[in-house]
């Protein structure tokens, strides 16, 4: 008999019982709320006459409609009155369901899959939901973490549990070691360029090799982040030291025996040397330069030193004709080097890269440099309260201020422009953040994701550029 | 749920892969805490010349005509036929919602993303995944003949209309779902006391699964 995977490990650790049509039954440890996908299963939870099931499981913010300025005013500083009534709900919802909530003036909220982590509410073996796409990142955990939509949002809060088809196993391994201002997402970027964003659809995926281990967890989480990206919904890493490490004495975490008995249990978290994975894919980190994507999917993506492509490379027509209508979209010419385009906006926070490592690697590339002028607007958001703090008590804030960043309140702010932090039409982003499709970042603008010292590099230089050679 | 069993419809055809539901229902319109009133604004960025805010009246907007869901010829499909990677992106389950209420009741496509794919079944839309050469012949097929419907029957994973005919694969477990409109929430809940005896068990494994931090 072959070994198991950590998601074979996950998974059997967590199946309650098969359904009469044939699904299992998966038992849900935490669930992450917001106020954009949970007020429509409130109400349908209330409409049936049920209650949560293990109230205590869950745990909510609000961080998509959350403006970034202006935090002290709480709910009634939104001024959009739409928005204002989602985050009202979603208030109003915690307090009749003995939901726990990091309220938007408490120090600890921010971005859901920034404050999960941080406060130990993400723990090794759990199996974590949440209405929202970009939950793989809790993955970095070595936890099963995926999104939900808003009827599954419904089931958890009824049931504590998924009705779930089991994944197939996807292991990529990184190998080498990443150069110096690369990045892991650098990486989940050339990854998915490599394999395409429907490249890990059906399956779970599991990062691995020596590229992998060597990742700080913030830097895991921006890579299991981006798994959705690939199509996979649930992308995780073995628990190590590193993980360890960095659970101890958080909020959520156990202490004393309990945290012995449960590292003993953590440690068993990695996928078995036997164990068969339906697919393989390598890849050699030490060949990855910094990453810039140049079109509306995130798989056309370009290393920093080469130029927008041909429709003609592409021998796939379905990939010929997407190239053709991202050219038009992004008003970008072949044969163009991605380095000598110009940027209006520069965004840096998100779930991707929101974290205090982001910031710092931000910071280092801005110190003693200024904005280009011809920069529209640069940002810093973090992803939390308490990210915005540490970036503070370190000195990162003033960094930020004097290269002439705005420094911002915690939110998922322009990442997808729910707010009023947004591109306007045909403008032109470096961004931190996840997604590059058509309108993401606002009505026609143009997003090119890019990490966080590539942002700020290109910040100073007014367009894309190299940060390797302004370290 | 609503249960699906047997549709005929006009086919729209939408050319393109990798549809994100970024484009099917942009966020501005995620903001409303209801499941309805998306249908006007499906595809927004795509249907209308100006940019959508919600509650804008459609019939004041400006109408991109050259679009495929505008096009009069195309007007009351039901059967949406899309490329490769349908619904990728985000896990809003508004855009189910906002295909539904447009009046679509069937996707084919090669192939659909995993959370998509899981919020239609949820919602009573029927995902249908044929062989990549199969809808390209039908995009040939939809252009070439205005007026061209093609029936779903589920029971017998049948798809078929204009002289083509063809049978689809769908898992066991989500035919049932959808052929009896079952209530998921009450399907798990059959097991409740499995779910009880699990939880108990997970508790003493897993202690610290159910601490909760300090106030």
């Amino acid at each position: 008999m072959t070994g198991s995977t950590l998601y074979d490990k996950i998974w059997r650790d967590h199946a309650v019982a098969e359904r009469e049509d044939g699904s299992t039954i998966l038992y849900v440890d935490r669930h992450l709320l917001h106020e954009v996908t949970s007020a429509q299963a409130f109400e349908g939870l209330a409409l049936a006459g049920r209650e949560p099931w293990r109230p205590g499981a869950n745990l909510a913010t609000p961080d998509h409609n959350v403006p970034t300025t202006n935090r002290a005013a709480g709910i009634g500083g939104i001024a959009d009155p739409i928005a204002k009534a989602q985050v009202l709900a979603l208030d109003e919802n915690c307090k009749r369901f003995g939901i726990r909530q990091f309220e938007m003036t408490d120090i600890r909220q921010g971005i859901v899959h920034v404050i999960g982590p941080e406060q130990g509410a993400t723990l090794p073996g759990m199996t974590i939901v949440c209405g929202d796409s970009h939950t793989s990142t809790h993955g970095a955990f070595a936890a099963l973490a995926h999104g939900i939509g808003t009827s599954e949002v419904e089931h958890v809060l009824a049931t504590q549990c998924l009705a779930q088809r089991k994944s197939r196993n996807m292991r990529i391994v990184a190998e080498g070691a990443l150069g110096r201002g690369v990045t892991a997402k650098d990486l989940i970027l050339a990854i998915v360029r490599a394999i395409g964003t429907a490249g890990a659809t059906g399956h779970a995926i599991e990062y691995a090799g020596s590229a992998v281990r060597a990742l700080s967890m913030e830097g895991r989480m921006t890579l299991c982040n981006m798994s959705i990206e690939a199509g996979g919904r649930a992308g995780m890493v073995a628990v190590d030291d590193t993980t360890i490490d960095y659970l101890r004495g958080r909020p959520f975490a156990p202490s004393g025996a309990m945290w012995n008995a449960a590292e003993a249990h953590w440690r068993g978290l990695v996928s078995d040397a036997d164990a068969v994975f339906d697919r393989e894919v390598a890849l050699d980190a030490g060949a990855v330069v910094p990453q810039v994507t140049w079109g509306t999917s995130p798989e056309l993506v370009l290393g920093v030193d080469e130029a927008v492509p041909q429709p003609e490379q592409f021998e796939d027509p379905a990939k010929r004709e997407l190239c053709e209508r991202a050219l038009a979209y992004m008003e970008l010419t072949p044969g163009v080097p991605i380095a000598s385009v110009p940027v209006d906006r520069v965004f840096i926070g998100s779930c991707t890269n929101g974290r205090i490592e982001d910031f710092r690697a931000a910071a280092l590339v801005l110190q003693g440099r200024q904005v280009a002028s011809s920069v529209t607007q640069a940002m810093a958001v973090p992803g939390s309260g308490l990210v915005k703090k540490q970036a503070e008590d370190e000195g990162l804030d003033e960094v930020f201020l004097a290269a002439g960043f705005e420094w911002r309140d915690p939110g998922c702010s322009m990442c997808l422009a729910m707010n009023e932090d947004r591109l306007y039409p045909g403008e032109r982003s470096a961004a931190t953040s996840n997604r590059n499709f058509e309108g993401r970042q606002g009505y026609r603008g143009r997003t090119h994701l890019v990490s966080p010292a590539m942002a700020a590099a290109a910040a100073v230089a007014g367009r894309f550029t190299d940060v390797r050679e302004m370290l | 749920m609503r249960s699906f069993s047997r549709h005929t419809g006009l086919v729209v055809p939408l050319d393109g892969a990798n549809v994100d539901t970024d484009q099917i229902i942009p966020k501005q319109f995620l903001k409303s805490i209801r499941r309805t009133g998306f249908g006007d604004n499906l595809f927004d960025a795509w249907r209308y010349l100006d940019e959508g805010e919600m509650g804008m009246n459609p019939n004041e907007r400006r109408i991109d005509h050259d679009f495929v869901l505008n096009l009069p010829r195309y007007a009351g499909g039901s059967v949406l036929l899309a490329r490769r990677n349908f619904g990728c992106g985000s896990s809003r389950e508004h855009a189910v919602w906002a295909l539904l209420e447009y009046g679509f009741r069937c996707v084919v496509a090669p192939s659909f993303a995993d959370i998509f794919a899981t919020n239609a079944l949820k919602n009573g839309l029927l995902l249908v995944a044929l062989a990549e050469e199969v809808v390209s012949a039908l995009f040939a097929h939809t252009h070439a003949n205005e007026g061209f419907s093609l029936t779903v029957d589920l029971p017998a994973q049948q798809i078929a209309g204009g002289g083509f005919s063809t049978r689809f694969d769908i898992e066991p477990e989500r035919k049932r779902l959808l052929v009896n409109g079952l209530d998921d929430i009450a399907l798990t809940l059959r097991h409740v006391d499995a779910i009880r005896a699990f939880e108990q068990d997970r508790r003493r494994r897993a202690p610290w699964v159910f601490e909760d931090a300090p106030v």
